[in-house]
């Protein structure tokens, strides 16, 4: 399975199916990280995580540890 | 209504602008408090123009799902039947994320005023937004606005005042059609008592089976069971869960809407992007933040604020006094090297426009006014009050300064940055990447340091950095430092370069030894807090904003930490000075024929006897150590004047030798005496810092949880000091060398154990929750 966490930097992908449960999996949801959802992987920290992706305009932070629930194509 | 008050509610995500609106229509004199039961702030005021209106500022939030405090409060608040009419602020320059709360906020069925905020931006990227067809599209009046530049205020208000007399809207956004079937048949099953613009609310909410709103509704088994059946087969035909269909919905429906009301100019680079580019760079990105935190640290702690702190401690509430713009500072200085030993009887007065101290100026005028030099009055009013006092406004320079720093990053956007830059760092020890400010901060100063935690949103992050932030050694226990250097090597000034960091590594070593500790125990257990974040778009902070965030945190101090520094300080003023001697009790100065260390007699003298076996383990028994670490609790810097004193070597300094000697004669072996110094640098804080403590944790459990830990830890590193020297050095065994042995291995065992079960309690709770709904 293919991860958020897999993509690489300045490469685009779209979300596959969100893995994962409770509060973070609807956090994930609500900040629009759904099925069919289109982002880019625009850089990585300095220190290698987390990364920085832009999805639906904006830019949304997330450690590869939590990215690694959305499964992506 | 039966007055004519209104209530207007204040929605948003965080970053839209919220709260530049908010103290623009307020004048943000407005009531801080916090959400009952929850540390989320809770923020009212009336509006500037019209004072029937009061508003009410809900915590930014992305969703009204029931997982975060913030977003429970905030709906509870809506649903609570106060809130007349809601303003939902959306940032228009990202009309996508920002709509996904507008319509959960139109489904509660309240009437909503949507205020598109940032229109001047939109215009500036040439974005068009078609308002009405937006209005028409979500049942509810939607007008452009600009908190910053204070545009379409009035319109909207006027507007929020129309709206508030209406009964509210039921929405007109449409899912997909097999959902609104469901949502029907849902709605059908509600009570009658569910009125009806709130109907479509409660059934997405069922729908989704959120367990606050099930509970609410409260069901038949026979109806509850009828609604999990058609949610069940819905999910089995969209082959997804109940929550991940919804938000869906929520998007598609957003999708279609932005499809025909927002034009967007061709997409160039934003300035945001561009200073990104710079500041967040996978190779300057740390060079960096090291040169941003050093230039706050610089000019806060170091340079200006300390100048300035000094100053206020020494020279405006002390006892040097101070020169009009240094003018005759020099001359004075001359006449007292040139009067050696006769230096008192220097007046300062004849050698510039020189302006006493406020301890003198109370003690001349106390003295002229017919109070006894010296007496009990003039001791009170002078060493208790101003000192008191001077203690507390002695740190609030250096507090404007740095905060007048800290909230512009915040608010341009840059401290989002500094997680992103050192979260992979900090979480390891349970604490989040904005833990590094604190820290920083905390070099210089404990107060502004706990004070700068006020940046770290969760929780426990927040917590955890509270209580371990002040184990870094500020500037004040510098001095101790250097007597122990002193007393140890005879000499303070060659090795104390080397010996002192070792000093900062022991503050770092227990922030990471209790970071590592603490998450694996109950008080922090959980999941590692995740770091989903929003890194917003970089702006200029509107000043006004920028101003009261200043003062708001200034304040705060003043006042809440004020009143316990300055109870503290008189406290310890009197057990220092009124005791006992020739077998009556009273003020000890004033007594006849009582020796200049009037102190051994105090209260404070029997009270540290009391205590003193606590530290006999650590090898310091008598009640001078213990009183100096009294002492210590008013101001660290207290611990080497009251060293002198108790040790009678007058006027004593850090550096003077003879201090060293009787320091070091305190003690009973070198262990010991590294032992209180450990104990002293890692023990509760001073009184402001406790103070400040108490005003961050908002919690009297909190506050005592966090001071208790900081002492049990010092007085723990203590006892390893001391009896593995005695063990290692001096060879001697004995019980507490037991008692070292086995704390050291717990200690160990807790800082390398992997995580333990019990952390994921809180998600099996949520577990269980939603399995007995579903049941």
């Amino acid at each position: 399975m293919k991860t958020l966490g897999d993509v690489k930097v300045g490469e685009s992908s779209t979300i596959v199916k969100l893995h994962g449960e409770g509060a973070l999996r609807r956090h994930l949801m609500d900040l629009g990280l759904i099925k069919g959802t289109s982002f880019k992987v625009v850089k990585v920290a300095p220190l290698g995580d987390p990364v920085e992706i832009n999805v639906r305009g904006y830019e949304l932070s997330i450690r590869k540890e939590e990215a690694a629930v959305v499964e992506v194509q | 209504m039966a007055d004519s008050q209104i209530h207007v509610a204040l929605a948003g995500n965080p970053n839209c602008g919220k709260t530049t609106l908010f103290n623009l229509i307020t004048g943000a004199n407005g009531y801080v408090g916090n959400w009952p039961g929850v540390t989320v702030e809770k923020k009212e005021a009336k509006l500037l123009s019209d004072k029937n209106v009061t508003i009410t500022d809900l915590p930014g939030i992305y969703s009204l799902s029931p997982y975060s405090p913030e977003e429970q409060c905030s709906r509870d608040y809506l649903m609570s039947g106060e809130p007349d009419v809601v303003v939902q602020v959306v940032d228009a320059t990202n009309l996508e994320r920002n709509l996904y709360l507008a319509l959960q906020v139109i489904e509660t069925g309240l009437p909503v005023v949507v205020a598109l905020n940032m229109a001047d931006l939109v215009e500036k990227n040439g974005d068009k937004i078609d308002t009405d067809k937006l209005s028409k599209k979500l049942g509810c009046p939607v007008m452009m606005i600009s908190a910053l530049k204070n545009k379409g205020i009035k319109e909207l208000f006027e507007q929020v005042k129309k709206s508030a007399a209406s009964k509210g809207q039921v929405p007109e956004h449409k899912f997909d059609s097999s959902i609104e079937d469901v949502l029907d048949h849902i709605e059908n099953n509600l009570p009658a008592s569910v009125p009806a613009n709130k109907r479509r609310y409660y059934a997405v909410k069922l729908f989704e089976r959120d367990a606050d709103a099930c509970k609410l509704i409260n069901l038949t088994k026979e109806k509850a069971a009828r609604v999990e059946e058609l949610v069940a087969q819905c999910e089995q035909d969209c082959d997804d869960d109940a929550e991940s269909i919804i938000t869906g919905e929520r998007y598609g429906v957003i999708a279609h809407i932005i499809d025909e009301c927002l034009t967007k100019a061709p997409a160039k680079m934003s300035t945001s992007e561009k200073i990104d580019r710079v500041v967040t760079n996978r190779i300057l990105g740390l060079p960096i933040f090291v040169v941003i935190m050093f230039c706050v640290y610089y000019i806060a702690v170091s340079t200006l604020g300390g100048t300035v702190t000094d100053f206020t401690n020494d020279q405006l509430f002390g006892t040097d006094g101070w020169y009009v713009l240094g003018q005759g500072r020099d001359a004075y200085d001359a006449a007292v090297e040139a009067a050696g030993d006769n230096a008192d009887s220097v007046d300062p007065a004849q050698y510039g426009p020189y302006v006493p101290g406020i301890t003198t100026v109370v003690h001349d005028a106390l003295v002229a006014g017919g109070t006894e030099d010296g007496g009990l009055v003039d001791s009170l009013v002078c060493d208790g009050i101003v000192g008191g006092l001077g203690a507390i406004f002695g740190f609030v320079p250096q507090m404007f300064l740095l905060f007048v720093m800290l909230s512009f990053l915040e608010d341009c956007g840059y401290m989002a940055r500094v997680a992103f830059i050192m979260d992979r760092v900090f979480r390891r020890f349970g604490l989040s990447g904005k833990s590094f400010i604190p820290m920083l901060v905390s070099s210089g100063c404990g107060v502004p340091g706990v004070m700068a935690t006020k940046t770290i949103e969760n929780e426990k992050d927040r917590r955890m950095t509270v209580m371990t932030t002040t184990f870094i050694p500020c500037g004040a226990k510098l001095p101790i430092i250097a007597l122990l250097m002193g007393s140890i090597i005879g000499d303070s000034s060659t090795t104390a370069a080397w010996i002192s960091p070792l000093f900062y590594f022991l503050g770092v070593f227990a922030v990471i030894a209790s970071g590592l500790m603490l998450k694996k125990t109950k008080l922090f257990a959980g999941r590692p807090t995740p770091f989903v974040m929003e890194l917003p778009a970089y702006h200029f902070p509107a000043i006004r904003s920028w101003a009261l965030h200043v003062w708001e945190r200034c304040w705060a101090f003043i006042k809440k930490a004020g009143t316990v520094i300055f109870a503290s300080t008189v406290v310890v003023w009197f057990l220092s000075n009124f005791g006992s001697y020739n077998g009556s009790f009273g003020f000890l100065p004033a007594m006849d024929g009582i020796p200049e260390e009037f102190m051994d007699y105090s209260v404070l003298a029997m009270l540290g006897n009391l205590v003193a076996w606590i530290f006999a383990p650590l090898g310091f028994s008598t009640w001078q150590a213990t009183a100096l670490t009294v002492s210590g609790l008013v101001a660290k810097e207290n611990v080497v004047a009251t060293a002198g004193s108790l040790l009678s070597v007058a006027d004593a300094a850090e550096t003077d030798p003879s201090l060293w000697t009787a320091f070091a004669g305190m003690f009973p072996t070198m262990g010991a005496c590294v032992a209180f110094g450990a104990f002293n640098l890692l023990c509760a804080p001073c009184f402001a810092a406790m103070g400040t403590i108490r005003n961050q944790m908002d919690s009297g459990k909190w506050t005592a949880i966090a001071i208790g830990y900081e002492c049990a830890f010092a007085w723990v590193i203590g006892l390893f000091i001391n009896q593995f020297y005695n063990l290692l050095v001096l060879g001697q065994f004995g019980f507490w060398t037991v008692v070292a042995i086995v704390l050291l291995v717990a200690m160990l065992f807790q800082i390398f154990r992997p995580m333990p079960k019990y952390a994921w309690t809180d998600e099996d709770e949520t577990n269980t929750a939603s399995a007995a709904v579903s049941a």
